[in-house]
């Protein structure tokens, strides 16, 4: 009915004998597809095409030329190193999205716990790590690890506590690793934290405190369950940034010591564009695939109920 | 936190009242001192980089407290801002990010109208592809992306490997599809009776776009104007993986490859460097903090 408003006097206006041609550009749905085709274009040729491409450049041999079917994946599956990385890039996203799930947890009660004309205050210096770029943060925290000048053990110095080898023992380096990424990442879980924390009703706190429920137990029964979605939600994405990353290993340890740190990302790197054996490199990266999968399933699961509820 | 049960145990005496509020003194005090330890974590290492770059490398390679600042100096600075590759790296950064923010909301703007208000064949589908876009992460492409450039420049001649720009078609990827998904949201929230109200007095699709859904949802258009643009100044593996001259590189990679040369780290410079790489981001979320976090929470929250 509103269109029919729409394109009388657009109609009645043009040229007299419309043309087929111009009164099916003039259709909404035509308008409404020619505004999105960039966005179409753009997604089908620079994300879907490569995604689909890796699948088969994944299949050729190091120079491209030969079809090698599944060789690459059986090559990986016998390399040691690969399951190291494996290993390593769960162990690096798990805990990574545990640690900062929980930092952001307890960090958000505080905030939301202090007068409200403070807060903004707080939130945004609490927030910072986000916004520096993580390459550069990154360098921040490898001169704290320095070897020979790490500011953090002139500290511990001062306590009488040995120098502690950050990047060069793999144990710390993949737990100093997870600390940057830690860092870095738990502000955003605040800052959902935070915003989730808002919307709980007030009223909720009070009938608890009435029944008698203590702190622990107001956070267990109250808390918690109201902003089970948001805490779900938000670990997922995390869990996929996290398991996707790049920056903080390539800068902070590049993998070493010997390989010990690489994750998906930096090993196919390290394979692909620096070692030139771009179809392994892409066969590294496809592994992520699975994981990755199946947090967007739930991601969206949980974006469809919500759209239905509203 | 244990009102009810100070309640309980002194009942009916004013005393209750001073417990309850010294509670809740106790908390507000509790949660202060554990915001200052986490502020202390929070903010060492943007510290840290600020007192290493007023240091000369003298004072860094001496044996004196690494925390403190016995000579300051802007010789780092001064060094690097007048010096023609840093220079570089920077046009090449800013050109880069203002592009990609002005070509991502040209293409999600009218992307996110269509798919928000003019409902079309498959247009549900594709608000959820572009959202599952977002979800693609970049280390997955950058393979594919790096092998399809070579195999353009086979058949085209046209280089696009260790050329800045092309950095403008990669980005845009990153970029457009949480654009338009956060822009899909803000325009679905303005009421209907708007544009109806503006068909009714004979305006097109154009005008209705830009009179009324533009300005209405300019909260939500500046929140992902600054997303897209930390997103581009960011971006570290497209650029180190695509580019590798010097006079092509943008500001993080370029800080990473050409300030560290060999084994010789003159961390002064590098943290003067980084410390300036950060600064953009860092000024705008100092004026628009509010935008910031605004896309930052619609990004899972909207949907």
């Amino acid at each position: 009915m509103v269109d029919a408003a729409l394109e009388r006097p657009a109609a009645a206006g043009a040229v007299r004998k419309p043309s087929a041609l111009r009164r099916r550009l003039q259709r909404k749905s035509t308008i409404a597809f020619l505004m999105t085709l960039p966005l179409i274009l753009l997604i089908a040729a620079l994300v879907i095409y490569p995604a689909l491409y890796s699948l088969h450049l994944a299949t050729l041999n190091k120079s491209m030329e030969r079809f090698v079917g599944l060789s690459n994946f059986a090559f990986l599956f016998k390399r040691q190193t690969f399951w190291m990385v494996v290993k390593q890039s769960c162990i690096f996203a798990i805990t990574a999205v545990i640690f900062k799930a929980l930092i952001g947890f307890v960090v958000a009660h505080f905030v939301h716990n202090i007068p409200t004309k403070g807060q903004r205050k707080w939130r945004g210096m609490l927030l910072v790590p986000w916004v520096i770029p993580p390459a550069m943060s990154t360098l921040a925290w490898l001169w704290l690890f320095d070897p020979s000048y790490s500011a953090f053990n002139w500290l511990l110095a001062k306590f009488g506590v040995e120098a502690i080898p950050w990047t060069a023992e793999a144990g710390w380096a993949r737990f100093s690793v997870i600390l940057v990424n830690v860092w870095i990442g738990s502000p955003f879980f605040m800052i959902m934290y935070l915003a989730a924390l808002k919307s709980v009703p007030e009223q909720l706190y009070e009938a608890a405190a009435i029944d008698g429920a203590n702190w622990w137990q107001r956070i267990w029964y109250v808390t918690l369950p109201m902003m089970r979605n948001i805490i779900a939600i938000t670990a997922l994405f995390s869990l996929i940034v996290t398991f996707a990353n790049f920056d903080i290993v390539r800068i902070l340890t590049a993998g070493g010591p010997i390989d010990q740190t690489h994750v998906f990302a930096t090993w196919a790197f390290w394979i692909g564009i620096q070692g030139g054996d771009i179809p392994l490199g892409a066969a590294v990266s496809l592994f992520m695939v699975p994981i990755l999968s199946i947090a967007a399933i739930f991601i969206l699961r949980d974006i469809n109920r919500r759209g239905n509820e509203a | 936190m244990t009102a009810a049960s100070a309640a309980h145990t002194v009942p009916a005496t004013p005393r209750k009242y001073g417990s309850m509020s010294r509670d809740r003194r106790w908390a507000l005090c509790l949660s202060y001192f554990f915001l200052v330890v986490f502020a202390i974590f929070f903010l060492t290492p943007p510290v840290y980089m600020f007192i290493t770059s007023i240091k000369t490398s003298q004072e860094i390679s001496a044996a004196v407290n690494p925390w403190w600042v016995y000579n300051p100096s802007l010789a780092n600075y001064v060094e690097l801002l007048s010096s023609p590759v840093f220079l570089t790296f920077f046009r090449n950064s800013a050109i880069v990010s203002v592009s990609v923010v002005v070509i991502t909301m040209l293409i999600s703007v009218p992307a996110a109208f269509a798919l928000s208000r003019m409902k079309f064949w498959g247009s549900a589908t594709l608000a959820t592809g572009v959202f599952l876009t977002y979800l693609i992460p970049e280390t997955l492409l950058f393979i594919p992306l790096f092998k399809m450039f070579a195999t353009f420049r086979d058949w085209t001649g046209i280089e696009l490997i260790n050329r800045w720009w092309a950095l403008l078609l990669l980005y845009p990827t990153l970029t457009v599809p949480f654009c338009t998904w956060i822009m899909i949201g803000y325009f679905a929230s303005i009421p209907k009776e708007l544009d109806e109200a503006a068909l009714m007095d004979g305006a097109n699709y154009r005008q209705i776009l830009t009179r009324i859904f533009i300005p209405v949802a300019l909260p939500g258009l500046i929140a992902a104007t600054i997303f897209a643009f930390t997103v581009s100044w960011a971006q570290f593996l497209y650029p180190l993986a695509f580019t590798t001259s010097a006079d092509q590189l943008v500001l993080p990679v370029g800080i990473v490859t050409t300030l560290i040369k060999g084994d010789v780290f003159n961390w002064g410079q590098i943290m003067t460097g980084a410390l300036l790489g950060a600064a953009p981001p860092l000024i705008i979320y100092a004026f628009l903090m509010d935008y910031y976090i605004a896309g930052l929470t619609a990004g899972a929250t909207k949907g």
